[in-house]
């Protein structure tokens, strides 16, 4: 390969450098970011306009569909997108091996996890299994 | 190799007392702002976790994000909210490769912070008064 001749022996030996991986994260990042936008607007309308308003009120609200799928998509394009962002700042912040890995994984599962939540909670609403 | 930090020179820019650039700070509250509203993330998922699962305990949950801190928590969010989105969509242009010149990229910060103001000004009104 050409350029590996660009390459020190320091840096041969050690192995790192590009994963090859990194156009997914960021193309991610941007898909996620503009899907957030309308959603965005959108939930925050609906929940804001649900918060305080009493139980009846909202589970009215969330059974519409369309109300349902706009929280549902919001929680999991907007988690997906917590992910991607969070990691980045783990990986520039946390210099700890031990620290820093902990906590890539804690925040991959614990936005999967809030995640799934968050989506059968409102499913749950949706198809009438509450209120 | 001799590092410029080697001995006791000074160190330059001086953290303390410099200035920090727009760009810089329009940056780190992107960061922070998206770091922020991990809670804000968790408070969606516990009030829809409640609202499925009982009004009794929805009731508990909503009280206490509608009580003056919740209040006051909410609305730092919904700032965040707004300026991660602006700033995020000054964020997709330039990754067309638009704007990036200094003056752009000073306006667009202007433009940024006019319009996180009147997203959160907006925004709450909306909610407050309902559709």
């Amino acid at each position: 390969m050409a350029s590996e001749s660009f390459r020190t022996d320091y840096s041969r030996v050690a192995g790192l450098g590009s994963a090859r991986e990194g156009t997914g994260h960021w193309w991610a990042q941007r898909l996620t970011a503009i899907a957030l936008v309308p959603l965005a607007i959108a939930f925050v309308l609906l929940f804001g306009s649900s918060l305080g308003g009493g139980y009846d009120a909202a589970i009215g609200t969330f059974r519409h569909p369309l109300a349902a799928l706009t929280a549902i998509l919001f929680i999991a394009v907007g988690f997906f997108h917590l992910q991607l962002g969070l990691r980045v700042v783990i990986e520039d912040y946390v210099h700890g091996r031990r620290l820093a890995f902990t906590l890539l994984i804690l925040n991959v599962l614990l936005c999967w996890g809030f995640a799934a939540a968050g989506v059968f909670s409102v499913a749950r609403i949706a198809f009438g299994y509450a209120g | 190799m001799a590092g410029p930090s080697e001995g006791n020179r000074p160190l330059s820019p001086h953290a303390t007392i410099y200035r920090w650039p727009l760009n810089a700070v329009m940056s780190i509250l992107h960061r922070m702002t998206g770091v922020g509203m991990a809670l804000g993330a968790f408070l969606v998922v516990w009030w829809f976790v409640a609202l499925s699962a009982s009004p009794e305990y929805f009731a508990f949950v909503d009280r206490l994000m509608t009580s003056i801190v919740g209040d006051f928590v909410l609305t730092c969010l919904l700032a965040a909210l707004w300026y991660h989105f602006c700033n995020g969509i000054r964020h997709l242009v330039w990754d067309t490769g638009a704007g990036l010149d200094e003056v752009n990229v000073r306006r667009s910060a202007v433009a940024g912070w006019c319009g996180t103001a009147l997203l959160t000004a907006g925004s709450l009104l909306v909610m407050s008064h309902g559709f």
